[in-house]
């Protein structure tokens, strides 16, 4: 089996990002999976333990002062590094901000094919096969590197399962000092999420609210709905705009893509940008005033009439069974 | 200061979107053709600093087939300077890989202290190019910007990742790209369109650029699409119109689907 390596995402407190688990179970789909870590010195080890329950067979920790204070490059540096240590048959990355950033540099610079947001993988021969769910889920396609080596970048939890935990070899590397080509971090403003309700990503309800909803005020009905039913809160990009919710809310093509259980699309009327983020869910509900509204055409539920009628309605309804 | 735009042609987002499931390609006769929208708000901007900043000069630069044309021409009427046109029939299918070689040779006849793009574009949607050109130029990058400040020696922002923001800064040269929370792009005026017809547009081949695929791209991985599949249309369900009892009914339907 081959090495395969996968860049951990650590958060701004130095604990392992949620999307880890998903990463090395892809990892581990494809052969042996090397954890590369790239942290301040000293700070690495006490994600090990963790790793290893997840299923890093091997764990490289590069270590260099620069971590944090400058953008994405330690990360290619790292990598690279990791690359030549262990000669991997995959590289894989989050389909995050960052870690689309480090997959193309390093892509660019070890003369790899990249490979952007793979929700599967499989090897076929020496081939990695990547599959993809392209313009919101109207296509599925499935794509390969020919011809050098491959680097994949994997949706946030689109791979489920868990590999086998291990006790992980570990390796420590430090990272040199070159520093010509990077952006610098100058502040890390942490918006500790402090709500209670499930994140938008991998979230199994969905609750969104768009421009009908009317004002900032008025779009605590889609949170009291959402509390309601346990769900996570989106939004259409014209709610966005208009300031009802923040830009990390927005679903469709230039937002989150959401594969949810349930979607409740609330005063949104249904714009294809839209639809390319939701339409994938397994039962959407929509509620809107006008009948025409292109929303009912993909909706399994469809009320004609008011969110600011319906919704509460609504709400006392799931209420009074939860009270029974 | 020189600033480089970069702008992809892209189907209309507003059409319906379709790959040729024979070559996995996006069929660009299926939709019209347009200027991505993240690459006229990165246009603007360029624009608005040169508004105020009379010695800048903004150059569009695309990689694409005949169609850019009139993409980067509208990118003139809006007030960039002059316009490059990187066609060759060699680049149909061409992955991030290439696009990204391409581009930063056709950077580096421009000349640039600072190239804008779009974050990700809608049809490939990889948010990568822009990163990989600044690997290739070996410049600093910085994607995914929410707010630009230029300046004559450096670009700082800001940028969200999953976990927060980040105010970052790069020294010129550098490569950044934007999000569409920067403003909407202007309209052309008529005087802009007139002046365009003037402005210098100049349509380079691969050869033009110094690039010949067989030594440039031998022994660089490539990815390709080996099979498409569309998936079928989704079917409306129930519609109903609110009589006064909906929110009711509509809880019986998520308790019926095991959704409460
Ligand atoms: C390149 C590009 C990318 C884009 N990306 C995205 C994206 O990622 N996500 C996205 O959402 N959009 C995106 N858009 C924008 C998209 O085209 C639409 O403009 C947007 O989705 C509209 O949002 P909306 O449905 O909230 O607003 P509108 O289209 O204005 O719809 C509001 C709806 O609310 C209904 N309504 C009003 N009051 C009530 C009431 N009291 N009760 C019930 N219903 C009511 C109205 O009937 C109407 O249907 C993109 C556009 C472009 C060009
Ligand atoms: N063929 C191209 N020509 C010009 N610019 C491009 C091209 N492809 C990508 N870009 C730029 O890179 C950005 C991100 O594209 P992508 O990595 O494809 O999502 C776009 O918004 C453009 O600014």
């Amino acid at each position: 089996m081959s090495n395969i390596l996968a860049l951990i995402e650590i958060s701004n407190h130095g604990d392992l990002e949620d999307s880890t688990p998903s990463l090395l179970a892809a990892a581990a789909k494809l052969g042996t999976p090397v954890a590369v870590v790239v942290t301040a010195p000293g700070a690495g080890a006490a994600l090990v333990d963790h790793l290893g329950r997840l299923g890093a067979a091997q764990v490289y920790l590069a270590q260099g002062e620069q971590v944090g204070t400058f953008l994405v490059t330690p990360q290619v540096d790292a990598l690279a590094a990791a690359v030549l240590a262990f000669d991997p048959g995959a590289i894989l990355t989050v389909n995050s901000v960052e870690g689309r950033d480090v997959a193309a540099r390093l892509a660019a610079r070890i003369d790899a094919g990249l490979v952007i947001d793979a929700v599967d993988l499989r090897f076929e021969g020496t081939n990695v096969v990547a599959t993809h769910s392209v313009f919101g889920g109207a296509y599925t396609v499935e794509s390969t590197v020919e011809g050098g080596p491959t680097i994949v970048t994997v949706r946030q939890g689109a791979i489920e399962g868990q590999a086998d935990a291990v006790a992980p070899v570990v390796t420590t590397a430090s990272l040199g000092s070159e520093t010509g080509r990077s952006a610098i971090i100058d502040e890390v403003i942490d918006n500790v999420v402090v709500s209670a309700r499930p994140g938008l990503r991998g979230a199994t309800k969905v609750v969104s609210g768009g421009r009908g909803l009317g004002s900032q005020e008025k779009f605590e009905l889609v949170e009291r709905l959402a509390d309601a039913l346990g769900a996570a809160v989106g939004a259409s990009r014209a709610a966005v705009d208009a300031g009802f919710v923040s830009q990390a809310s927005q679903v469709g093509q230039t937002g989150v893509t959401v594969s949810p259980q349930l979607y409740v699309a609330l005063g949104i009327s249904g714009a294809i940008q839209h639809r390319a983020g939701m339409q994938t869910a397994k039962t959407i509900v929509a509620i809107n005033k006008d009948a025409d509204a292109p929303i009912f055409d993909i909706a399994d539920f469809g009320i004609v009439g008011d969110v600011f009628t319906v919704v509460p309605q609504l709400i006392e309804a799931i209420e009074s069974r939860s009270k029974k | 200061m020189k600033i480089v735009v970069l702008m992809k042609q892209v189907p209309d987002t507003y059409g319906e979107r379709i790959l040729d499931p024979s070559t996995g390609l996006v069929d660009r006769s299926g939709s019209d053709a347009v200027i991505d929208e993240i690459d006229e708000r990165a246009l603007e901007v360029a624009l608005s600093y040169k508004d105020a900043h009379k010695d800048v000069e903004v150059v569009v630069v695309s990689m694409g087939s005949t169609a850019v044309t009139v993409g980067l021409r509208k990118g003139l009427a809006m007030g960039a300077d002059s316009a490059v046109h990187v066609l060759d029939s060699a680049l149909a299918g061409a992955d991030v890989g290439w696009t990204s070689t391409v581009l930063a040779a056709a950077l580096t006849t421009t000349g640039f202290d600072l190239v804008i793009a779009g974050n990700e574009s809608t049809d490939g949607g990889g948010g990568v190019v822009p990163a990989m050109v600044a690997e290739r130029l070996g410049v600093p990058h910085v994607t995914y910007l929410e707010s630009v400040q230029i300046s004559d020696d450096g670009v700082v922002g800001e940028r969200s990742t999953g976990r927060g923001k980040l105010r970052v800064h790069a020294a010129l040269p550098a490569v950044i790209s934007i999000t569409e929370r920067l403003p909407e792009a202007r309209f052309p005026k008529f005087k802009g369109i007139m002046s365009a017809k003037k402005k210098p547009f100049t349509v380079a081949s691969l050869g033009d650029l110094g690039i010949d695929p067989a030594v440039t791209f031998a022994g660089v991985g490539r990815s390709v699409v080996l099979q498409t599949t569309k998936r079928p249309a989704r079917a409306s369900g129930k519609k109903i119109v609110d009589e006064g009892n909906a929110g009711v009914e509509l809880a019986d339907f998520l308790v019926a689907g095991h959704l409460l």
